[in-house]
């Protein structure tokens, strides 16, 4: 994967708040390439977010580098940039007041697109994100289940036809069966369009099985960056052996709970 | 009670049209100013609490008041524009009724506006920018369109807010459905109350559902109710306004003070001016100093007066002379302060005067205002809003000596019925008012002669002081109206039975009849 060239780097970011407190992003340094999908795990309050927000200027860093194919990003019109990534919100983010179909054309409208193109890009995502056109098209978000709400997200964030995607715990809010279906599902578009993706998340599970590379985040510092195996075999230490500990004992678990006698009981 | 009715639908174009005319006018003038500043401090939270908390002043201040305040103030800004510019503007009216209403409707629209738009989730604020919207494409695709329902709340709230307060335009010579309520309210003409509140009422209904049509066509997305909303709106605004248009421009404007005999006089010179094939019209309502000024400034053709009245009020004057000398000064002191001709006394006084229930005054053997004295802290006393601030009040209790126990300030119509119904002891009518009989009143003798003569007087602007048709259709009324007409009149036009101008008619014979009377050989018609 080192072949391919970066699509997003960090170079020694940080970021402060007034002055004196603790920064929120402290010299953070990395680089996602192109077609990778990273994940970027943490607790709250870790700067996880307000790391993938400088990436499309939302927030502008106090020190160094972020760098959007090899463009520095401050360099760059915020709004365009914006335009040219996608974004897909925590709790979906969708206008209210528009249907499903102006939800997901509102950039390609941004952007000047004419009538009958958007109108076909629409139906193209709404199948994309495997929604139904004729029964999805013209509701509003709250006829939406969250499931199909963040389906919508995603379509809208993927209508400009982006190369970079950037999701904030895009699946949080969502009940497990949704959560993992559309976690999958978003896989396979990742890989079918080649995107580059980073995706927060604070469910190490959820990254371990969807990313390709996990980076940790805590208190403004990256204090991992590996693949998911390699995470979970040998991690640097010991908050990140916890951290990956986690889904493994709950795997354990629930081998446990299915077939007794392959391991220790529960009390 | 049908004849009322029928006047009353007779006036509808008129003081609807410029109800209508000085309501839309505000309302959008209030809109185009307070959503701009709504949106200027969105993101300026200084700016924002000085906004509201400006807006929330005004609206603590009376509607009455406020309107009553705009006129002065822009008599001053005429005045200084006219000494500046070479050219003025008129004070009276339209102008300042526009800007007191329009400030009274900036509270409500600058509210809700930055509430609606406050409130929206920060969460979608975020996103807009997120997909790429500029901030002002975020505000006119996601701001806007989410906060509308709260912003048109506020838009309905103060389009009927200002629909009821023009209402009270009337009092600075704005024609408004006020001039039923006012004209009503002195008269005692129940119908024209009832008539012009239903009016304002279901103008204001109207108003709020085209409102409320655009704002659900707009959240609902359905273009044809928004269109709807909008061509109901401007069908209404149109139906009130293009009869007033279509009226012929009058020549003449009389003005009238907010009482009975007032709109009586008033209706006898418009009808003098009328029959002598001029087209006049009546601008009633208007207040003691604000028809004043109006006369002085040109924008009132003619009214009358009480010398009295000019003589304290305007000529700040409180030493006390006999009539024809008080008469003089003031005809003086009009021609040189401002170039107004005093065309001559009408021939009666109508002049403040202490009176009670004559069983009462016999029974303290009170015939006097020094009887008075004596007996006075254990009595009340009503007068009207501007007795107990007037200089011959004044002059009255340091003269005497007298103190009442309680004084009260009366709608001058309520007052006689009081005194009557002893929920007071004595009351500051009027010499010419007919009740003081009806009621059987004792007028109180002024021995030191401290109340000024109060001679009804007719006053040309200076604009029309070489008017030879109004001045001959005038003079005629000048010595013509003894007190024991006037009183016949006002008793007409007071008690409801008859409206001012059937007064006014009933007035005119009466003048005649006794010009017939007393030179006998006179032109009989």
């Amino acid at each position: 994967m080192t072949d391919r060239r970066p699509a997003i780097s960090f170079d020694n970011v940080s970021k402060r708040y007034g002055d004196g407190g603790a920064p929120v992003l402290d010299g953070v340094s990395l680089t996602v390439r192109e077609r990778e999908f990273l994940a970027v795990v943490g607790p709250s309050g870790s700067g996880k977010t307000t790391l993938l927000r400088t990436v499309n200027r939302l927030i502008d860093p106090s020190e160094g580098v972020v760098r959007v194919e090899g463009r520095d990003v401050c360099e760059l019109d915020a709004v365009a940039l914006r335009r040219g990534i996608g974004y897909v919100f925590q709790g979906t983010g969708l206008f209210p007041h528009m249907t499903v179909a102006e939800n997901i054309a509102i950039t390609p409208k941004l952007l000047g697109w004419d009538r009958a193109r958007m109108a076909a890009r629409v139906d193209e995502l709404i199948e994309l994100v495997r929604l139904d056109p004729g029964k999805h098209r013209d509701r509003f978000p709250a006829q939406l289940s969250g499931g199909e709400g963040q389906r919508v997200g995603v379509a809208r964030a993927l209508a400009a036809g982006p190369r970079i995607v950037l999701m904030d715990e895009p699946f949080g809010a969502l009940d497990p069966l949704t959560r993992d279906a559309l976690g999958e599902d978003y896989r396979r578009l990742h890989d079918e369009l080649g995107l580059t993706t980073v995706m927060i998340t604070h469910d190490t599970l959820e990254a371990t099985l969807l990313a390709d590379r996990i980076v940790v985040i805590r208190s403004g510092r990256i204090v991992a960056d590996d693949t998911p195996r390699a995470l979970l075999n040998d991690a640097p230490n010991d908050y990140v052996r916890a951290l990956m500990a986690t889904p493994r004992r709950q795997a354990e678990r629930l081998i446990a709970l299915q077939n007794p006698a392959a391991g220790r009981a529960p009390q | 009670m049908n004849s009322q009715l029928a006047e009353a639908w007779a006036h509808l174009p008129a003081y609807l049209g410029g109800h209508v005319a000085v309501s839309v006018t505000a309302l959008l003038l209030g809109l185009a100013i307070s959503l701009p500043l709504a949106l200027l401090s969105l993101r300026r939270p200084t700016l924002r609490r000085l906004l509201l908390g400006f807006a929330s002043v005004v609206q603590t201040i009376p509607s009455l008041a406020l309107l009553a305040l705009f006129y002065p103030l822009l008599l001053g800004l005429a005045a200084l524009s006219e000494r500046v510019f070479g050219a003025g503007f008129s004070a009276l009216g339209f102008l300042p009724s526009v800007l007191a209403l329009t400030l009274y409707s900036m509270l409500p629209v600058l509210r809700n506006t930055v509430t609606g738009l406050m409130g929206i989730d920060p969460a979608i604020n975020e996103a807009a920018l997120g997909v790429g919207m500029t901030r002002r494409q975020s505000l006119l695709m996601v701001e806007l369109p989410l906060a509308l329902p709260v912003i048109m709340a506020g838009v309905r709230t103060a389009a009927i807010w200002v629909i009821g307060a023009a209402t009270l335009s009337t009092p600075i010579g704005q024609t408004s459905l006020g001039n039923y309520i006012f004209t009503g309210l002195q008269t005692q003409n129940w119908v024209f109350v009832l008539f012009g509140c239903a009016v304002a009422a279901l103008f204001a209904l109207a108003v709020d559902q085209l409102l409320a049509l655009m704002e659900n066509g707009l959240t609902q997305r359905r273009r044809a109710r928004v269109t709807a909303g909008g061509i109901g709106l401007l069908l209404l605004t149109a139906a009130a306004l293009v009869p007033g248009l279509s009226q012929a421009r009058v020549t003449y404007v009389i003005g009238a003070k907010p009482f009975a005999e007032q709109y009586v006089l008033a209706a006898l010179m418009q009808q003098r001016l009328q029959e002598a094939g001029h087209t006049a019209t009546i601008r009633e309502g208007l207040g003691s100093a604000v028809i004043f000024n109006a006369l002085a400034a040109g924008e009132i053709d003619a009214y009358v007066d009480y010398s009295g009245t000019l003589w304290s009020n305007q000529m700040h004057r409180n030493d006390v002379k006999p009539r024809t000398e008080v008469l003089a000064d003031v005809a003086q002191w009009l021609d040189r302060e401002h170039g107004i001709v005093m065309l001559g006394s009408l021939g009666f006084e109508n002049a403040y005067a202490l009176a009670m229930p004559r069983p009462r005054a016999d029974a303290l053997g009170i015939r006097t205002l020094a009887d008075l004295a004596g007996r006075a802290s254990n009595l009340s006393i009503a007068g009207d809003y501007e007795f107990f601030g007037r200089p011959e009040w004044e002059a009255i209790r340091k003269a005497y000596g007298i103190a009442f126990r309680e004084q009260r300030q009366m709608q001058p119509e309520f007052m006689y019925e009081a005194v009557s119904h002893g929920d007071v002891d004595v009351i500051a009518g009027y010499t010419s008012d007919g009740r003081i009989a009806q009621y059987d009143l004792t007028v109180l003798a002024d021995p030191k002669h401290v109340i000024p003569p109060y001679d009804a007087i007719v006053l040309i602007s200076a604009k029309r002081k070489d008017d030879k048709a109004l001045l001959a259709a005038l003079r005629p009324l000048i010595g013509a109206i003894d007190v024991t007409s006037m009183r016949g009149a006002n008793l007409r036009a007071a008690d409801g039975k008859a409206s001012p101008r059937d007064a006014a008619q009933w007035l005119s014979d009466e003048i005649q009849r006794k010009q017939a009377g007393t030179k006998p050989g006179g032109p009989v018609r």
